[in-house]
C-alpha cells in the first residue's frame, strides 16, 4: 500500500501557526506512507495537479490531504484522485486548519496536533474500501411550503421553468405578509397592486396546485423521491360550491373574532373571507368563535348561503403527494405585545404594533384606510414610533436587528401626514438602518419632507393620562429626558421565527437557529441550500427580510430546484449502512432506531430473519451501527475497524 | 395551614419612622400563622450609606446579619424593607458570584458568612409562601369606600437577576395580595416610578417633583390611597405630602398606607394595634369597614335587582337573532 501525503499551508491560515514542513517530515515516517509534501495552496489547479502527478510517479493508491475542514475541499480533492484512477473513496483530508491552526496560538503544540491529525487520516485511508454509486431516478415535483411572496415567486419560476409545482398555505389565503401592507419602501407603490398579479398567477398556472389552509403532516423520503403528507383542515365550507359572495360574512351574528390576517387590529365574523383579492377567495369558519360550534345552535350561514357550501361536520383530510425537492418559505413572525411590559404589554388599546397600524392604514383594512385610535375611534393627531421594540434586546432574546422596520416605519410617518395633513409624527430610534437601494434617501424625505421628528433613544415608559398616551423617553443627542403626549404608539416590534419553526425543521431535517431561524448551507456561498440535499430555503424563515430580499432568494431558490431537475438520474451516495447477513441475529433493534425508516425486515432464502437497509432511503447517520448488538450493521466509509485504526493511530506512542 | 418560622430582620426604619410596618407585619403574621424571629445583636444593613463608600463594607454589614441568621439554623430571611432586602441581596450576589469578594468580605468579619441564606421581602413571603387563599380566609371586614394604588417603588422587584422576583415592569404581586383581602385596586401605571428616595435632603424639590408625579397619577386613576411597601416610599409619599402641594401648588390628601395595614384592616383588627394613627394623612375616612357578612348582603341585593333588566336583555337579543 501507497499512502501519498499532502500537506497544505493555505497561505499563513496553517503555515502561520503549523509548522507544515515538520508535519510533512513526520509524515514520511508513517508505516504505508510512500510520499509526502507540502504546499502552498493544494486546493489550486497547480496544487492539484501535484497530487496526480504524484500518484503517476510514485505509484500511489491512497490519497490524504492536510488542509481545511473536508466541508470546503473534500468533493474538490475526490475528484482530483478520481482523475489520477483511484476510486474517490481511497482519499482522506485532515482538518489542520479549523481544528488546529485557527483554534491554537501555540506552534509547537500545534504542529503535534496536526501531526496526529495526518496520522490518524493515514491509518483510516490505509483501511479504506472503494466504494461505488448507484443512481436513482428523480421526481421532478417540486414542494413549496408558504405563499408569501418569496414561496410565491419560488412557485412561479419553477412552473415557468416547466416543473410540477405543489404549494402548502397554512392560512386560507396565499399573500402572506406582503398581502397586508398598505404601501411598500421606498417607491411607496401599493402592496397589493404589485402582488395581486403574482397571486393571479400562482392561481391560474397549470402547473401549480394550491392546498391553502393545509399543513404538512409528515415528510418522508429523500432527495429526489419525497413523499409528503398534507393535512387539509376544515374549513367547515366546501371550497368546491363556495362562489366567494360573502353574503355568510355580512349576516354572521357573531361579530367578535379575532381577525388573524389584521393581527387583531379589529374584530372580525366567525366566518370570513380574510380580504377583497383573497387567492382562493373562499370563506372559512374559524370554530373557536363560531356560534354552532360554542354554543351548538345558530346556523345562519348555512341559512343564507345560496349555493349550500356550509358543512359544520367536514373533517380534516390527509393527502399524499410525491414530489422531489423541497422549497421551504414558511416566513415570520412578530413578538407579541404582551412580551412589552414597560410599554403596557397590549393593556393600552391605543398602544398597537406596526402590522396593526399598516391594516389601518390599507384601504381594504378594518377602517377602509381611515387613521383612528382604537379606544375612542378618533383621528390622532400626535403619532409617536418607537424602533427597535424587542430587537436588538438579549432581555427579550431578541440580540438580533429585525431588518425592515426603520423602513417601514419611515414609510408609516410619511402615509401618515398624507392621510393627515395636519398631525406630527414622532420617531424613536437606536440607529436609522436603511442601507438598501433609495432606502436612505427615503428615510430622509420622511424627516426633511414629511416633518416627521426623529429622536435618538429609548422609551422608559408609556402611561395613559387622560385621553393621551405619555411616551417617556430619552433624548440622547440633547441628553435630556423627553415626555410626549401622544394620541397613539406604534411599536415597531421584533421579528421572530414563524410558528412551529422549530417542528417543521424537525419534519425537514433541517437545522435551525437558537432564534428558530432556518440555517443556510453557507451563510455567504450557499445562502438558499440546506444541508439535507433536496431542501432549500427563501425567504425570512432563514432570517428577517425584506421584499426584494425574500423574492431574489424565492428565484435563487427556483434556479437550485431547476439544476438539480436538469438531470433524470441522481447519484446516491455510497456511504451507508449495510448488513453483513451472516452474523445478524434478526434482533431488529436498528429497524426501531433508525430515525429514516430506512430499514425493514428481511427473510433469506433459508429462512433466516435479518434486517436490511434501503440504501436509496439511508441517510448516512450511523446510528444503527451503535446499537447493533453483533456489530453486524456496518456504516460504509466509516466501519468499527476504520474507526479504531483512527483511535489507535493517537494512543499508541 | 402549616405553621411556619422565618428569621426576621426589621431594620432601622421600622423601629423609628415606620414602626406602624413592623406593628402590622408583626399582627398580619401572628393571625396567618407564621412566626417571626428576631436575630440577637442585629446591626445596619449596609444600605445607601455604606454602599455609596465601599461595596465591600456595605456587603460585610449585611453579611453580619445574615451570618447571624445562618447560626439561627434558619436559610430564609424576611425583611420588610427593600432597602435592606436589596443590601442582603447584593451582598448574597456578590459573594456567591466571586469567591474573592467573599474572602474580602469576610476579612472584615468576625463570623464568617458561608453564603447559607436568602433573602426575601414580607411582601414575597406572603404572596408566595403564605398564597392568597390563606389570606382570602382570614378576611372578615370590607372596606367599601376604599379603592387603592398599589406602590411597589423602585427596587422590589429590580434589578431582575437580583431581586428575582414578580415582574420587573409590571409587578402584581401587591395587587393580588390586596385583592385577596377583598380591597378594591385601580390600575395604576407608576407602580415602579421614582418616589425621589433619599434625596429628601440634599434636593427637596426634586423630591417634591418626583413625589407629585406618582400621587397625580394615583388621583388620576381613581385611587383614593396609595399602599406602600417601602418606609422611604411611605415618608416621601407621606410626611412630605404637605410639602409636595406647597412647592408644586397641589391640593393632595391622599392617605399612604402600608398593604401589611390594609390586610390587618380587612382581618378585623383595631386600627390602634395597626398604627394607623402614625400617618400623616388620616385614612379614616375611607377605611369605614362593615362585616363580611353585611357586604355580601348588600351585594347580592344590588345583583337581584339587576337580574330582571339583563334576563330582558338577553331574550331580546336572542329573537333577535332568530
Amino acid at each position: 500500500m501507497r499512502v501519498g501525503v499532502f500537506i497544505c499551508h493555505c497561505g499563513s491560515n496553517i503555515a502561520g501557526t503549523v509548522d507544515v514542513a515538520k508535519v510533512a517530515e513526520e509524515a514520511r515516517k508513517m508505516p504505508g506512507v510512500a510520499y509526502a509534501t507540502a504546499y502552498m495552496y493544494t486546493c489550486s489547479e497547480p496544487g492539484q495537479k501535484e497530487i496526480t502527478d504524484a500518484i503517476e510517479r510514485d505509484k500511489l493508491d491512497r490519497v490524504v490531504v492536510a488542509a481545511c475542514s473536508p466541508r470546503m475541499h473534500e468533493n474538490t480533492f475526490r475528484r482530483t484522485v478520481m482523475k489520477a484512477g483511484l476510486n474517490r473513496y481511497f482519499f482522506e483530508q485532515a482538518n489542520i486548519r479549523e481544528h488546529v491552526s485557527w483554534i491554537g496560538l501555540d506552534k509547537e503544540l500545534n504542529t503535534k496536533k496536526a501531526i496526529d491529525e495526518v496520522r490518524m487520516a493515514v491509518e483510516k485511508v490505509k483501511r479504506n474500501k472503494p466504494l461505488f454509486s448507484t443512481s436513482f431516478k428523480v421526481n421532478k415535483r417540486v414542494l413549496v411550503l408558504g405563499g408569501g411572496v418569496a414561496g410565491m415567486q419560488a412557485a412561479i419560476d419553477c412552473a415557468d421553468g416547466g416543473l410540477e409545482v405543489i404549494m402548502v398555505e397554512k392560512s386560507p389565503s396565499i399573500g402572506g405578509m406582503m398581502a397586508r401592507l398598505d404601501k411598500t419602501f421606498p417607491t411607496v407603490d401599493c402592496s397589493i397592486c404589485i402582488l395581486g398579479p403574482k397571486m393571479v398567477d400562482v392561481a391560474q398556472h397549470d402547473l401549480i396546485k394550491l392546498h391553502a389552509y393545509s399543513e404538512i403532516a409528515e415528510i418522508k423520503g429523500y432527495v429526489g423521491n419525497y413523499q409528503i403528507k398534507i393535512r387539509k383542515k376544515p374549513t367547515y365550507v366546501d371550497w368546491t360550491k363556495c362562489t366567494g359572495c360573502g353574503l355568510c360574512m355580512e349576516k354572521c351574528p357573531t361579530k367578535n373574532a379575532y381577525d388573524h390576517f389584521n393581527f387583531g387590529a379589529a374584530p372580525t365574523r366567525a366566518i370570513n373571507i380574510p380580504f377583497p383579492q383573497a387567492i382562493p377567495k373562499k370563506a372559512t369558519i374559524d370554530p373557536e368563535f363560531c356560534r354552532q360550534f360554542v354554543k351548538g345552535k345558530c346556523g345562519v350561514c348555512a341559512k343564507v348561503c345560496p349555493t349550500g357550501a356550509i358543512n359544520y361536520e367536514m373533517q380534516e383530510e390527509i393527502i399524499t403527494e410525491d414530489v422531489g425537492a423541497i422549497i421551504t418559505a414558511t416566513g415570520y413572525g412578530l413578538m407579541g405585545i404582551e412580551n412589552f411590559k414597560e410599554y403596557g404589554a397590549g393593556r393600552y388599546p391605543d398602544v398597537i404594533t406596526g402590522i396593526q397600524y399598516e391594516r389601518f392604514l390599507n384601504a381594504s383594512g378594518p377602517t377602509s384606510g381611515h387613521i383612528i385610535r382604537p379606544s375612542d375611534h378618533e383621528e390622532p393627531k400626535t403619532i409617536v414610533f418607537i424602533s427597535c421594540v424587542g430587537s436588538r434586546d438579549k432581555s427579550l432574546g431578541v440580540p438580533y436587528c429585525s431588518n425592515f422596520c426603520c423602513m417601514y416605519i419611515a414609510k408609516q410617518a410619511i402615509l401618515t401626514k398624507d392621510h393627515i395633513p395636519d398631525s406630527q409624527s414622532y420617531v424613536f430610534y437606536m440607529d436609522i438602518r436603511s442601507p438598501g437601494k433609495g432606502y436612505d434617501e427615503f428615510t430622509r424625505r420622511a424627516q426633511e419632507e414629511y416633518g416627521a421628528k426623529y429622536i435618538r433613544g429609548r422609551v422608559s415608559r408609556i402611561y395613559p393620562k387622560g385621553k393621551k398616551m405619555v411616551v417617556r423617553g430619552a433624548d440622547t443627542l440633547l441628553g435630556t429626558q423627553v415626555e410626549i403626549e401622544a394620541d397613539l404608539v406604534v411599536l415597531g416590534n421584533a421579528v421572530v421565527s414563524a410558528e412551529g419553526a422549530a417542528q417543521m425543521a424537525e419534519k425537514l431535517h433541517i437545522s435551525y437557529d437558537t432564534h428558530g431561524f432556518y440555517v443556510e448551507s453557507h451563510p455567504k456561498l450557499r445562502p438558499v441550500e440546506t444541508n439535507t440535499s433536496g431542501v432549500y430555503l427563501a425567504g425570512a424563515c432563514q432570517g428577517p427580510k425584506d421584499i426584494p430580499a425574500s423574492v431574489g432568494q424565492g428565484s435563487a431558490a427556483a434556479a437550485k430546484v431547476l439544476a438539480l431537475f436538469s438531470k433524470d438520474m441522481l447519484e446516491s451516495d455510497p456511504a451507508i449502512a449495510n448488513v453483513n447477513i451472516n452474523t445478524c441475529v434478526g434482533c431488529l433493534k436498528c429497524v426501531k432506531t433508525c430515525p429514516f425508516q430506512a430499514i425493514v425486515e428481511d427473510t433469506l432464502r433459508n429462512g433466516k430473519k435479518v434486517a436490511k437497509v434501503i440504501e436509496t432511503v439511508c441517510a448516512g447517520c450511523g446510528v444503527c451501527t451503535s446499537t447493533c448488538p453483533c456489530g453486524a450493521i456496518q456504516l460504509q466509509h466509516f466501519t468499527d475497524n476504520q474507526l479504531l485504526a483512527e483511535v489507535n493511530a493517537i494512543c499508541q506512542k | 395551614m402549616a405553621e411556619k418560622e422565618y428569621a426576621y430582620f426589621c431594620g432601622c426604619s421600622l423601629e423609628g419612622t415606620a414602626k406602624e410596618y413592623d406593628e402590622s407585619i408583626r399582627a398580619v403574621m401572628k393571625a396567618l400563622g407564621v412566626g417571626l424571629v428576631e436575630p440577637d445583636d442585629w446591626s445596619c444593613c449596609g444600605s445607601t450609606p455604606a454602599h455609596t463608600v465601599s461595596h465591600v463594607l456595605a456587603a460585610a454589614l449585611a453579611a453580619r446579619n445574615l451570618s447571624l441568621v445562618e447560626k439561627m439554623n434558619k436559610d430564609v430571611l424576611t425583611t420588610p424593607c427593600p432597602s435592606c432586602l436589596m443590601a442582603f441581596k447584593k451582598a448574597q450576589h456578590g459573594m456567591t458570584g466571586s469567591e474573592e469578594f467573599k474572602v474580602e468580605v469576610n476579612e472584615l468579619l468576625d463570623e464568617p458568612y458561608n453564603c447559607g441564606v436568602e433573602s426575601k421581602s414580607s411582601l414575597q413571603i406572603i404572596y408566595e409562601d403564605i398564597g392568597l387563599d390563606a389570606i382570602a380566609a382570614k378576611v372578615t371586614h370590607m372596606m367599601p369606600d376604599l379603592k387603592v394604588a398599589p406602590y411597589y417603588g423602585c427596587i422590589l422587584s429590580r434589578p431582575p437577576e437580583i431581586a428575582n422576583f414578580d415582574d420587573p415592569e409590571n409587578p402584581v404581586s401587591m395587587d393580588n395580595v390586596l385583592m385577596a383581602a377583598g380591597v378594591e385596586v385601580a390600575d395604576f401605571a407608576f407602580k415602579l416610578e421614582c418616589c425621589g428616595a433619599a434625596f429628601g435632603v440634599p434636593k427637596r424639590e426634586m423630591v417634591n417633583q418626583l413625589s407629585y408625579k406618582v400621587l397625580e397619577m394615583a388621583v388620576d386613576a381613581g385611587a383614593n390611597c396609595i399602599a406602600v411597601a417601602c418606609p422611604l416610599c411611605q415618608q416621601n409619599l407621606d410626611l412630605r405630602q404637605g410639602q409636595v402641594n406647597s412647592t408644586m401648588g397641589s391640593r393632595f390628601n391622599i392617605p399612604i398606607i402600608y398593604f401589611t395595614q390594609l390586610m390587618g384592616l380587612a382581618f378585623g383588627m383595631s386600627p390602634k394595634e395597626l398604627g394607623m394613627d402614625k400617618v400623616f394623612v388620616s385614612a379614616d375616612k375611607i377605611t369605614r369597614r362593615i362585616t363580611k357578612a353585611e357586604y355580601e348582603k348588600i351585594k347580592e341585593e344590588e345583583a337581584a335587582a339587576k337580574k330582571p333588566q339583563k334576563a330582558k336583555k338577553e331574550a331580546a337579543a336572542e329573537e333577535t337573532n332568530n
